[in-house]
């Protein structure tokens, strides 16, 4: 079972790097029985979003 | 050939300033390639008035300038290595030993508004400084300039799984610093 530190490098490689089906199985697992890693998960996306955009906002 | 007006030459400077600070983190190496880069447009003065977006073109030449900086300091022997502890520390200080975390992330409350808010721009920005350098320099590579995870492996001499890694440990970073800077606040 994947713990939250690794289940964190997974979410962050997703966007450098397509996952393997066996990694994306065990980081939804993961993802359904963790509310911290949800949090994470769209924390993720949101900062990916505001560092591009930030280039519009100097 | 059209002469190239000073004055809208001068407005951009401020923003490539900016631009190039956040990339590099050393005022006088900031100057120096905005320098190049405003020298170069003169240089090209009729490819710069048949832009009908100066910025986005200058930003181009000034990518250029910032990774000649960035190849160059890769080619220099490292000294980060008391950087790169720290930065373990930091992120080992947030899950326990079972690897589970110390605290678990809140939710954020409406961060699409946030975007909206200059403020939270210039914390935004802070948390961006405040990173190491390392982390930093690659971090605005991949989602500031945008490029791939493999150009910024070749760029900084580095292997793929180190830029895995520096990447994770940057996102985590600066998630901890807009929680606890901003987004904490609310709750």
């Amino acid at each position: 079972m994947l713990d939250c530190k690794h289940n964190t490098e997974l979410l962050s490689q997703s966007y450098d790097r397509p996952l393997t089906l066996r990694e994306k199985m065990a980081m939804r697992m993961h993802l359904l029985m963790c509310r911290g890693c949800r949090n994470f998960e769209k924390q993720l996306a949101f900062i990916r979003k505001a560092a591009r955009e930030l280039p519009r906002k100097l | 050939m059209s002469a190239i007006d000073p004055e809208a030459l001068q407005q951009q400077r401020s923003y490539l300033l900016r631009y190039a600070m956040l990339q590099l983190r050393d005022p006088h190496l900031a100057e120096d390639v905005v320098q190049e880069t405003l020298v170069a447009a003169i240089e090209n003065r009729s490819g710069f008035a048949a832009q009908s977006q100066p910025r986005t073109w200058l930003v181009g030449i000034l990518k250029h300038k910032i990774m000649d900086v960035l190849r160059k300091r890769a080619r220099e022997p490292q000294l980060s290595v008391a950087e790169g502890e720290d930065e373990n520390e930091l992120v080992d200080a947030l899950f326990r030993q079972n690897g589970r975390w110390a605290s678990p992330p809140q939710n954020w409350n409406e961060p699409e508004q946030a975007m909206e808010n200059a403020h939270f721009w210039e914390v935004f920005e802070q948390c961006n400084r405040r990173m190491p350098l390392n982390s930093a320099r690659a971090f605005m590579m991949r989602e500031f300039m945008e490029m791939s995870t493999d150009e910024i492996c070749h760029e900084l001499s580095i292997s793929t799984t180190n830029c895995w890694v520096i990447l994770h440990r940057a996102r985590l970073v600066l998630r901890e610093c807009l929680d606890l800077n901003w987004f904490g606040n609310a709750r």
